[in-house]
This record gives structure tokens, C-alpha cells and sequence, in this order.
């Protein structure tokens, strides 16, 4: 499952929900906010994503995945909207029978999210100045 | 002549000025549809750094459009 949240990711029913009694391994991933990028001090940035786009792509990240690797489930949620420092931005769960596939797993797809999913960071930083990252 | 809601996202949100319009064009594709956007309205990415959308799944520049279409145009993403 994915979502875009507005709120912070630990107030999602997904977030830490059980495991499935088939799960052995479950590698999670948490993504935050950075106080300094590419030597400036970062006060807060703003995401804003595609949602059907992003929920669309996220699905054949996963289905990509699971031709790769031996997976049980993947969740990840994503946050919107205006976050600070320490914020978690992006949370994900890799469920497997066994380490292997989910440590592989979840490193695979976050690359791939990183990538394909429709989704903008804008930085405002300490000294008043803002811009789109990766941006040309 | 087609009718199209067209989305801008991000940077090119900004550099339009608005996120979404519905206007009617001559162009058959999105490809020759953003090189219009872009002459008429100064939106000063190239192609080449922008992906498309067109009823909210990806597609590629030469996709022939037609009526009704919703067509996004994305600049180069930064999520995670």
C-alpha cells in the first residue's frame, strides 16, 4: 500500500501495523529532513506529490520488486506539505520470509521511488532563499 | 480543435503561474502541445527534463491525445 499524507506518517493506520504471522524478516526505512543540504542550512521544505500518479508507479515498483525478490508485503507512506528538520518524510516497511530479500528488497525499491515517483521537494533555507531540488 | 485539462506541477507550476487550466488546442500530441505552452508562455524547461502524464499514467511525447484528456507535464522529481 502507499499514501500521501498531510499529517505526520505516525499518526497513518499503516504505520508499524502487525506483521503478517509469515513474515521472518521486516526491514523499515525512514527518511527525514536534513538540516543542512549541500552546505545550507535547510529551516523547512515543502513537498508536494501527484497522488494517482504516484500510487500508479509505486505499484509497478512493487510489482518490479516482487519478480526480484521473494516479498510478503510493502507499505510506504510519504508526507506532503510544509516539514522542519527531523520530520520524517518517507517511511517504508519490506516484509519477507527470510533477511536476505527484504534488506535487498528495501533498498532496491527506495532507489527506484527516489527516482520515479512524482513527487517535488522545495527548500527555504536560513538565509531567505528557497528553490526546487533537483531542479536544473 | 480538442479540449484538454492540463496540469502544471512544481517548478513548472511556478514558472506558469497556475496549476491547472482547461484550454482547447490544435496540437496532437503533448510534445507538440508543450513546445506551444512553452513559446506562449515562457516556461523555460526543455522537454528532454519533463515527463508526461496523460489521465494520470505516464506516457510518452508522441501519444496521440484526444478529447477530454487530462495531460500533466512534470519537471525532474525529488521525493524520499
Amino acid at each position: 500500500m502507499f499514501s500521501l499524507c498531510s499529517k505526520p506518517l505516525d499518526q497513518h493506520s499503516a504505520y508499524d501495523t502487525p506483521d503478517k504471522e509469515t513474515t521472518g524478516a521486516r526491514v523499515i526505512f525512514e527518511g527525514r529532513v536534513r538540516r543542512n543540504n549541500r552546505g545550507r542550512k535547510v529551516s523547512l521544505l515543502e513537498y508536494e506529490g501527484a497522488e494517482k500518479l504516484a500510487q500508479h508507479e509505486f505499484e509497478k515498483v512493487v510489482r518490479e520488486a516482487m519478480e526480484k525478490y521473494a516479498l510478503l508485503d510493502v507499505r510506504c507512506l510519504h508526507r506532503v506539505g510544509r516539514l522542519k528538520p527531523g520530520d520524517k518524510a518517507i517511511w517504508m516497511s519490506v516484509e519477507a520470509e527470510h533477511r536476505s530479500p527484504a534488506f535487498d528488497a528495501c533498498r532496491y525499491i527506495i532507489e527506484e521511488l527516489k527516482h520515479r515517483l512524482p513527487i517535488w521537494k522545495k527548500e527555504y533555507y536560513e538565509d531567505g532563499d528557497s528553490g526546487w531540488i533537483n531542479a536544473p | 480543435m480538442i479540449r484538454l485539462e492540463v496540469t502544471y506541477y512544481a517548478l513548472l507550476r511556478d514558472m506558469r503561474g497556475l496549476s491547472s487550466e482547461r484550454m482547447e488546442t490544435e496540437a496532437h500530441t503533448p510534445a507538440e502541445l508543450y513546445r506551444a505552452l512553452c513559446e506562449e508562455h515562457d516556461l523555460r524547461l526543455p522537454a528532454k527534463a519533463v515527463k508526461v502524464s496523460v489521465n494520470h499514467e505516464f506516457q510518452t511525447w508522441d501519444t496521440p491525445l484526444k478529447d477530454g484528456d487530462e495531460v500533466g507535464f512534470l519537471p525532474p522529481v525529488s521525493g524520499g
